[in-house]
């Protein structure tokens, strides 16, 4: 094992200026969007009074759960000690970053008087998990940005792993408060479940593990940067403990609903109803999002690069569809106001057996561009900052290598 | 902002409101007739006390299915009905309070009543608020401060009674004492700017007004703190419940024969 050597990357090619090209246009179509639905008002969307949050939240907690992730990483080779990821904690931080902007940016934008932030930023109701997670994200950034310049400073080498530790305590605060917004709902029959706060937290480490992968292997593919067949496979064997964990936790947080007969309606509702939130759980969240990648992952196919890559593809879009039977199923499911009655007239939407929610393209092309935020980010920040290794081969990086 | 901030503040703009009443009466050009009036929201030397707090006593029993009295005082009396959310969806509307009706699951039985904010004592939607925009009178009226409400919605992600609005389009035309915008979260302010005419008797909420103009007479406004109220006897002599009891909220407004 040589001493990491860490470059930026040249982009000058090609492909480096068309990359830069396509996430711009996605980034631009977003804020169009942003611009489309704030100027108008949220009646361009498909949000209303019953269905408050659209899609740009499941894009949003989406990336912000993906951010708290990608930082596992490093965190696994300076908490935890293992000499082989830790030539990866820079771009890992790095990609934690980028990701939770691009999050809080579309969270930001859909509210309903984004020009107010900085009412945000100086008024704190601190019995609000919401106020708190804006110290959280905040501080996040601090915490992380502290944690790669001891990374990269060598006279700072000796603070590392300190931050380290300190970003990744902070990491799982930060998802639990995420989780804990869905959590600290007393009145939604989905929600009002503690199990949501540690289920973010290992959704978390699935997600942020799946772009990370991707990154990492299309970053070295395009800078034609040697990557290691035992780094990949390690890191793909760690997606599928997580992929199975996030179903664990899935099963447990609907056996302990369908015990409880005041729950069966939602369960009904999502896992055997009549809306798109059925199918999307069964064939997005469970088939596409777990047990495709799984059975990739773990079968010959998974010493295939590309078919790694595909596996990670799955989990990301099985991860937004779990977001989306979060937040969306969550309050499509109407709320039990009275129970124990049927509601027969009501002009106020009360009595529907769901409420629908078509989305428009303009708060789905908000939501997407978070991604674009995220990797143009992480594209700019690896062409002016050493982040990427110039090699990651395996005699470079792993201890026990032996060729 | 914290909740007895919130209400100081409000105090503030009364004190300031009330001076400037005091220079108004100074241009008066003879003792009775002044040139300039300013309206007040409410005398300065009446606070807002949490020795009072105003609920309301809904006999489902005396409201009518099918009348919507309340609801169409409740549009004229706070601008909801100017004509403005043209573009708005139905489901997209501010509506403040509703008329929904109700069946037993097992007995058949048939209830109408009217629904809107419930002015809990423990309200979620003031918990959940990121900036304090929702927030509780020391009266216990359940009010969202406009100026800092960032339209997160998180407050309507946490009432039970989806008692809350968000505006979803530009408005104009609105009434003085109930300002509304766009991008911000709304509902039923129990007609705080009567209850501040005049906190010692104020006037009905719109709602109850009307409700006793047609007749029925099923909405009993007043203090819940006053044992010699009309809400409060009423209370004392029949059974009512809360809605959602069992969330431990301990709504103003309760209901009789639910």
């Amino acid at each position: 094992m040589k001493k990491v050597n860490y470059l930026e990357i040249e982009g000058r090619s090609g492909g480096f200026l068309a990359l830069l090209g396509v996430l711009g246009v996605i980034l631009l179509a977003g804020l169009v969007g942003m611009y489309h639905m704030e100027h108008n008002g949220h009646y361009v969307t498909g949000m209303d009074n019953q269905i408050v949050w659209g899609m740009p939240h499941v894009f949003a907690v989406f990336l912000i759960v993906a951010a708290s992730g990608a930082l596992n990483v490093a965190s696994i080779g300076t908490v935890f000690g293992k000499a082989m990821y830790k030539p990866l904690g820079r771009l890992s931080s790095l990609l934690a970053i980028a990701l939770l902007a691009g999050g809080l940016m579309v969270l930001v934008l859909d509210l309903g008087r984004p020009d107010r932030l900085v009412v945000a930023m100086t008024y704190y109701n601190f019995k609000s998990i919401f106020a708190w997670n804006i110290i959280l994200y905040n501080g996040f950034f601090a915490i992380v940005v502290v944690y790669l310049w001891m990374m990269m400073q060598q006279s700072m080498n000796k603070y590392y792993k300190a931050a380290g530790f300190f970003a990744f305590f902070w990491r799982l605060i930060l998802t639990t408060g995420t989780g804990s917004i869905f959590g600290f709902l007393v009145a939604r029959q989905a929600y009002d479940a503690a199990i949501m706060a540690p289920m973010f937290i290992i959704m978390s480490f699935a997600f942020g593990l799946a772009i990370f992968l991707l990154v990492l292997m299309l970053g070295y593919r395009w800078t034609e940067r040697p990557l290691g067949d035992e780094m990949v496979r390690k890191l793909k064997n760690l997606l599928g403990v997580f992929v199975a964990a996030v179903m664990y936790f899935v099963l447990v947080y609907h056996l302990t609903n369908l015990y409880a007969t005041e729950h069966h309606g939602v369960e009904k509702f999502i896992l055997a109803g009549e809306s798109e939130h059925t199918t999307i759980f069964w064939f997005m969240q469970i088939l596409v999002g777990g047990v495709a990648p799984l059975a990739i992952l773990y079968s010959k196919l998974g010493a295939s690069r590309m078919w790694i890559g595909i596996a990670s593809i799955l989990v990301i879009l099985g991860g937004l569809a779990q977001m989306y039977v979060i937040i969306i199923g969550g309050q499509a499911y109407p709320l039990d106001i009275f129970p124990g009655m049927e509601i027969i007239n009501s002009s106020f939407a009360d009595g529907n057996s769901y409420h629908a929610y078509t989305p428009s393209l303009a708060e789905t092309l908000l939501g997407i561009s978070g991604f674009a935020v995220a990797l143009l980010i992480v594209t700019l920040g690896v062409r002016v900052l050493r982040f990427m290794p110039d090699s990651l081969s395996d005699k470079d990086v792993d201890p026990h290598h032996k060729g | 902002m914290s909740k007895p901030e919130a209400a100081s503040n409000g105090m503030n703009r009364r004190k300031f409101l009330g001076a400037g009443a005091a220079t108004a009466a100074g241009l008066s050009v003879a003792p009775g007739i002044s040139l300039i009036s300013v309206a007040e929201a409410k005398p300065v030397d009446q606070t807002i006390s949490s020795d009072q707090r105003w609920g309301m006593l809904i006999d489902t029993n005396k409201c009518a299915k099918g009348c919507s009295a309340c609801v169409d005082a409740c549009n004229d009396e706070n601008g909801l009905n100017t004509g403005d959310e043209q573009r708005s969806r139905q489901e997209q509307k501010a509506q403040w309070i509703r008329k929904v009706d109700l069946r037993d699951k097992l007995t058949g039985h048939e209830v109408s009543l009217p629904l809107m904010c419930q002015h809990c004592e423990n309200p979620p939607c003031v918990d959940v608020c990121p900036t304090g925009a929702s927030f509780k009178r020391e009266d216990n009226v359940v009010l969202v401060d406009k100026h800092i409400c960032i339209g997160c919605r998180y407050c309507m992600m946490a009432c039970p009674y989806k008692a809350r609005s968000f505006i979803h389009e530009e408005l104009t035309n609105q009434l003085e004492y109930s300002p509304r915008g766009k991008g911000t979260v709304e509902s039923c302010t129990l007609c705080v700017h009567r209850i501040d005419e005049d906190t010692a008797n104020p006037r009905d909420p719109a709602c109850a007004e009307a409700c006793n103009a047609e007749g029925h007479k099923a909405m009993i406004f007043g203090d819940l703190k006053d044992a010699n109220s009309d809400v409060s006897k009423a209370l004392k002599q029949h059974s009512s419940k809360a809605i959602r009891e069992d969330l431990g909220l301990n709504p103003g407004i309760r209901y009789r024969g639910i």
